[in-house]
């Protein structure tokens, strides 16, 4: 059980983030070299195509000001300080209190080239006691840095969905920002599938007692893909839950992924109920994973708390076993890597979502349908 | 009437002190409609005659041939052999965390009958099939041997054996880690198959347990890696008498 690496410090101030020397805890696993243009103190007029499906409400622009009143989090690190400085203006979706959208609300950003390089900030806010569920869908090319805020205010419930399934050549980080109020419940899942880099930090704050929140994530990294996912979840409120599961699979030379899952659970945050666990399934060799959870645990009153963290190779004998059933070999990989992905995409509760990413893990594999010949 | 026939067959392991050969020359001819047990102490190559059969990568034939109606297993792929109607139960059977057995099985019996089942009949074939085996309705959503206890997961074997409906069976140890009443539930559903009178059927054990709840025709006892000697169901019961002794004594 570690300290969390994660320093705890938040701010919009530029100047309490240098440019790392990848020395730092935090950048020692990043890809330093593709993520550069977005480390530099440079403002564009670039900007992603957005298309959205809002049943009703609507996305509007706010000011600086006003996106940082309405932020889950101040910026975490150097990236997300920058993104939050350039962007100027932010795009805020509301969802009034009390109202319900079973039907999901759908954001789709698609990058149109690699330069400008774009700063973006969007915030998604549920109001008190309502429910929606919000999935963004990160495509095309770009070179991105990009801070999405969640919040849920009391007893509100989000589902939120983000998916980066950008093009070979593209390169994303930024911010996900999350705060759930009292007795409010977030279940967030955060899918990376395409992309040359992307990395995506995940801050987790409490604003009230009995919040609830699950943290999920998906990646399949293929040749030469970095893929870097961090989550920090501060407890800081009593009686609260924290579930955070990233599963990953690697394939083919120069496949790389890091994921490093803070949990801090502050003295006033008794009766805190947490755990952490990160699988990753190497396909073949050439593929590497990184994998460090740290819980670091300030009260001694808490409900539960635990982590786990796992690298293997693919099990042929699983592979075997179903081919022994007349199988063939290629369903069977299937059936066994999304098997693999099962607790995660078993928690997504858009079918269409669900089967899209169903799909796109299928294409990872290569794997084409029967109809489709 | 479909035959089975397995030919001076030598496998080989690797290990780490190079390849080893586990099996040096067994003959075996299987009709459908016949049951057979193959008997032997541990290690004397039973499950490595299963495994080489089913064509797991670890076990290379290095000598002799198999043929189902003449045609060439060997040559064939792990779920080609399947789809051809060969059925391999497992002493060990493993978990595949995160597919259900609904899943598993209808993937299953989509691909040896070479089309996928209609919904409403298939689930009504499947919930019986279950019944028939006391397998819990429950299982149908739990991963694929996840958390079973041996004898549900040697129900589990026979439930697929009883859906896939294969023209021949190997069923290695199949009563191991039975308990009584498991062990009639298991062999009922074997005798279920076997009651088609299409399948040939291979029973693989090492205590004659099994083969009072399922009767046999033929016993073949293997020691080292070889048929060593071969008879009725009264060979069985002479082995239940005096062990193994006689026909091990015999070869060292
Ligand atoms: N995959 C394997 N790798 C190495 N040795 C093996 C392997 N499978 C079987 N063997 C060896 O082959 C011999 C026969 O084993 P097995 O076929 O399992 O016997 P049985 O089923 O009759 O108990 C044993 O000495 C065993 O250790
Ligand atoms: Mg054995």
């Amino acid at each position: 059980m570690g300290e969390v690496s994660m320093s705890s410090l938040r701010s919009y101030d530029l100047a309490d983030f240098p440019i790392p020397t990848g020395r730092e805890e935090v950048w020692r696993f990043a890809p330093r070299k593709a993520l550069k243009p977005l480390l530099e103190d440079v403002g564009s007029d670039g900007h992603l195509e957005w298309e959205t499906t809002l049943a009703g409400l609507e996305l509007r622009a706010i000011d600086a000001d006003e996106a940082r009143a309405r932020a889950a989090s101040a910026p975490v690190d150097r990236i997300s300080a920058l993104a939050a400085a350039h962007s100027g203006q932010a795009m805020l979706l509301e969802v009034p209190a009390d109202t319900n959208h079973p039907e999901p609300l759908l954001i789709d950003l698609r990058g149109t080239g690699r330069e400008p390089v774009v700063w973006g900030q969007l915030l998604i806010e549920v109001g008190r006691g309502a429910k929606a569920t919000v999935v963004v869908r990160h495509t095309g090319t770009a070179q991105y840095a990009g801070n999405i805020s969640v919040v849920v205010h009391d007893g509100g419930s989000c589902e939120f969905v983000s998916i980066q399934n950008w093009s070979d050549d593209s390169v994303h980080a930024g911010h996900i920002a999350t705060r759930v109020g009292r007795d409010a419940r977030l279940r967030s899942v955060v899918v990376t599938l395409g992309g040359e880099a992307v990395r995506l930090v995940q801050t987790v704050d409490y604003s009230g007692p009995g919040g609830d929140v699950d943290v999920r994530g998906l990646y399949f990294a293929d040749a030469g893909q970095r893929f870097e996912h961090r989550s920090f979840v501060d407890h800081a409120q009593p009686h609260c839950r924290s579930n955070v599961v990233f599963k990953g699979a690697l394939q083919g030379e120069g496949a790389r992924s890091v994921w490093v899952g803070d949990v801090l659970i502050q003295p006033t945050a008794v009766g805190t109920q947490t755990y952490e666990i990160n699988r990753n399934l190497l396909l073949d060799d050439g593929a590497r994973a990184d994998s460090v959870p740290n819980l670091e645990i300030l009260t001694g009153d808490v409900v539960g708390a635990g982590h786990a963290s796992t690298t293997g190779r693919f099990d042929e004998e699983q592979v075997f076993y179903l081919r022994s059933r007349g199988i063939t070999e290629q369903e069977a990989r299937r059936l066994v890597v999304l098997g693999f992905f099962a607790d995660v995409l078993d928690g997504i509760d858009v079918p269409m979502i669900r089967s899209e990413l169903m799909r796109a893990v299928e294409a990872e594999l290569g794997y084409v349908h029967e109809a489709e010949h | 009437m479909s035959q089975l026939i397995i030919d001076n067959l030598h496998v080989e392991v690797e290990s780490d002190a190079g390849a080893k050969e586990i099996l040096r020359g067994v003959n075996l001819t299987v009709d459908t409609g016949q049951t057979h047990a193959i008997m032997g102490p541990n290690g004397s190559g039973k499950s490595t005659l299963a495994y080489a059969l089913a064509g797991h990568p670890a076990y290379t034939v290095t000598a002799g041939t198999v043929t189902l109606d003449g045609e060439d297993v060997l040559a064939m792929s792990v779920d080609e052999r399947a789809r051809a109607g060969l059925f391999l139960a497992m002493q060990y059977p493993v978990e595949v965390p995160g597919v259900s057995v609904s899943n598993f099985l209808r993937s299953a019996v989509t691909a040896v009958r070479g089309e996928a089942p209609a919904l409403r009949g298939w689930l009504k074939e499947m919930r019986g099939a279950m019944a028939n085996l006391s397998v819990d309705p429950s299982f149908a959503e739990r991963s694929v041997n996840e958390g079973f206890s041996g004898g549900e997961r040697k129900r589990h074997e026979i439930l697929q054996m009883e859906l896939l409906n294969p023209r021949f069976a190997v069923l290695d140890e199949t009563d191991s880690g039975l308990d009584v009443d498991a062990l009639k539930v298991v062999s009922d559903g074997v005798n279920r198959v076997r009651a088609g009178g299409e399948v040939g059927v291979v029973l693989i054990t090492h205590t004659t347990r099994l083969l009072r709840q399922i009767p046999v025709e033929f016993v073949h006892v293997m020691w080292q890696g070889r048929i060593v000697a071969e008879g009725g169901p009264g060979l069985a019961d002479e082995i239940e008498a005096n062990g193994y002794e006689q026909f091990t004594g015999a070869t060292v």
